[in-house]
């Protein structure tokens, strides 16, 4: 390096460019929000602080942790391990395979989840009410046969069972699984051809070459859309009601404030719920995109607040 | 399992052919690859060098001819007077030995470069971690990368991704390595610590199949040179015969167009 003289220019001071309609916005901005808390402030109606006791309600809470939240872990748990497979089975070479997953995904997508849940809570009950696991057609052989035992080895009784959770968890998981499905397969073809050619070529087979190698990379791409579920999944546990399942969020905010003859501070107690719960989400998904991002070699974005959208999806 | 016959050829090729639909990629390849023999495999782009390097460990399937290495038939059993196609898990336990180098190195992106070593033996053998460990380690001393096992082959030059890739093949102990050009995706001032590890594999007595364009290290390390021209072998030999006098006359159109890129 030379010193800066006349024709040899050397550390640029230049003006920034401006920005004036920022500052127009950011004052728009703040007279909206002024008028809002003002009117939250003025108007009785809406009675906040009964909306704050409602979401500290014993039923709420319950409904919250054994509905809402149990709801969403044991759905999405099922819907994307669901998910995954019908994927897989969808790319394999196995063409009935294939099929299997066509039609899984055809049907479940098809079905509206409220709907879904009222067959399975009401209408399985009604055609089986009780579920006998034994060898097919075992039964009729032992009737026919005049055999003691007629081969059923565990009995399910869907009537104890239908206005569970567990019914609940079913349909939500069942339906995720085909939204899950599309997801994964896009990451899953999302990963360079070469790389399951290398775990082949080092001699795994194609099942370990899926779990080593092929699906922690696809996460990459995965996890983004799966997050944006979940946080769908978390609003749709106010459908368990058609089940139906009552110990949930919405349902029992909602009761308090008929009782109460207060339906709007119950409303407000919900939705502030729901707020919480998807910020606490959307900060896990940044972690799990960190991890799965490893070795990847995104700099971590210099001002987080315009990074990435969370992703395509939803249900 | 392996025929131990040491007269036998390692890698016995007879008239493979290979389509992909009306395109006829191999018509008719003959290769025979004695223990411990470096062949390096010349020829045009497109000329299906890459197809026959992924027939001999069954990343492509034939269509006609036989593959044997170390006296195992490739992808079939014979029995009863025809042939069996091997499942999944059976052609998965043939290539165990055979180790493969790709020209975009095709390392594991979320793995580091230990880890990229450390996988196949410890989920394909079922080796102890820590003996895998401590091989991994000399493995990336032998390809000069000592100081690198922690880093993600994202962190590392295409050079040094290379020579990973070698370390990642050799961890399974083959006996045979097959290299598909793995220089030509490198920055010119790269290729050469990439040769150089080479060099070394074949001097310690490495069993080496090569596509390469490079003239300098086919001459000075390939025992065979085999020159490949629309699916056919046209010209094979010692290096100082098929480089230095060529017999037909697509070989010496090649020779001269690279020798004239490489100086
Ligand atoms: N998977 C494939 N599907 C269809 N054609 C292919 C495939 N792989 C290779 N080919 C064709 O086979 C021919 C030989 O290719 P390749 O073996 O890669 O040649 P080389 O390595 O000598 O350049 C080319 O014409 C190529 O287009
Ligand atoms: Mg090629």
């Amino acid at each position: 390096m030379t010193f800066p003289t006349a024709d040899r220019p050397g550390v640029i001071d230049a003006v920034p460019v401006r920005h004036p309609w920022r500052w127009v916005a950011i004052l728009a901005i703040v007279v909206l929000v002024a008028m809002m808390v003002s009117s939250f402030v003025t108007n009785e109606r809406w009675d906040f602080p009964f909306a704050f006791q409602i979401m500290q309600q014993r039923p709420v809470i319950e409904g919250l942790w054994l509905g809402t939240i149990l709801g969403t872990v044991g759905s999405m748990i099922l819907g994307v391990g669901l998910g995954v497979l019908i994927a897989v089975m969808r790319l394999s070479d196995n063409p009935v395979l294939r099929g299997v997953s066509f039609v899984y995904t055809w049907f479940f997508r098809a079905m509206p989840r409220y709907v879904l849940l009222v067959i399975l809570g009401v209408g399985v009950a009604f055609l089986y009410p009780r579920l006998d696991i034994g060898i097919p057609f075992g039964q009729q052989l032992a009737e026919a046969f005049g055999w003691g035992w007629d081969l059923t080895f565990l009995q399910v009784d869907f009537n104890a069972l239908s206005s569970t959770i567990w019914i609940g968890m079913l349909g939500l998981g069942l339906s995720e699984a085909a939204y899950m499905a599309e997801i994964a397969r896009a990451g899953i073809l999302s990963v360079d051809k070469g790389q399951s050619e290398a775990a082949q070529a080092l001699g795994m087979s194609n099942g370990k070459s899926m779990r080593r190698i092929i699906l922690p990379q696809a996460m990459r791409v995965i996890v983004p859309p799966t997050g944006n579920e979940t946080i769908a999944m978390v609003k749709d546990t106010s459908l368990l009601v058609a089940v139906p399942v009552i110990v949930e969020l919405y349902y029992q905010a909602y009761q308090f404030g008929q009782r109460a003859f207060k339906i709007m501070p119950a409303l407000v107690a919900a939705t502030l719920w729901y707020l919480i719960i998807c910020s606490i989400l959307m900060v896990v998904q940044t972690y799990l995109e960190r991890y799965f991002g490893r070795g990847f070699g995104q700099p971590k974005p210099k001002n987080p607040r315009f990074g990435r959208p969370a992703g395509m999806g939803g249900a | 399992m392996a025929a131990t016959d040491t007269s036998a050829p390692l890698v016995h090729a007879v008239n493979v052919t290979k389509s992909f639909h009306d395109n006829h990629v191999l018509q008719g390849i003959d290769l025979d690859v004695a223990a411990g023999q470096v062949v390096c495999l010349l020829g045009p782009s497109g000329s299906g060098k890459t197809t026959f390097l992924r027939c001999i460990n069954q990343l492509e399937t034939i269509d006609g001819g036989r593959i044997w290495v170390d006296g195992e038939l490739m992808g079939y059993r014979e029995r009863g007077g025809r042939l069996h196609r091997l499942n999944d898990k059976q052609i998965a336990a043939q290539r165990r030995d055979i180790g493969m180098v790709f020209q975009r190195f095709n390392l594991f992106p979320h793995k580091t470069a230990l880890q990229n070593i450390m996988e196949a033996p410890i989920q394909v053998k079922k080796e102890p971690v820590e003996e895998v460990r401590e091989r991994a380690i000399r493995l990336l001393e032998r390809v000069g990368l000592q100081d690198k096992p922690a880093a993600y082959p994202g962190q590392l030059s295409g050079g040094q991704q290379q020579r990973v890739a070698i370390a990642r093949a050799l961890a399974m102990r083959p006996k045979l390595m097959l290299f598909d050009e793995p220089t030509s995706a490198l920055d010119p001032e790269l290729v050469d610590e990439v040769l150089a590890v080479m060099r070394e594999l074949a001097v310690d007595g490495m069993t080496m199949i090569v596509v390469t364009h490079e003239m300098a290290f086919a001459r000075d390390v390939a025992d065979e040179v085999v020159f490949m021209a629309d699916g056919v072998v046209v010209e094979a030999g010692p290096p100082a015969e098929v480089i230095g006098n060529p017999k037909h006359d697509r070989t010496r159109a090649f020779l001269r167009r690279i020798l004239a890129e490489q100086g």
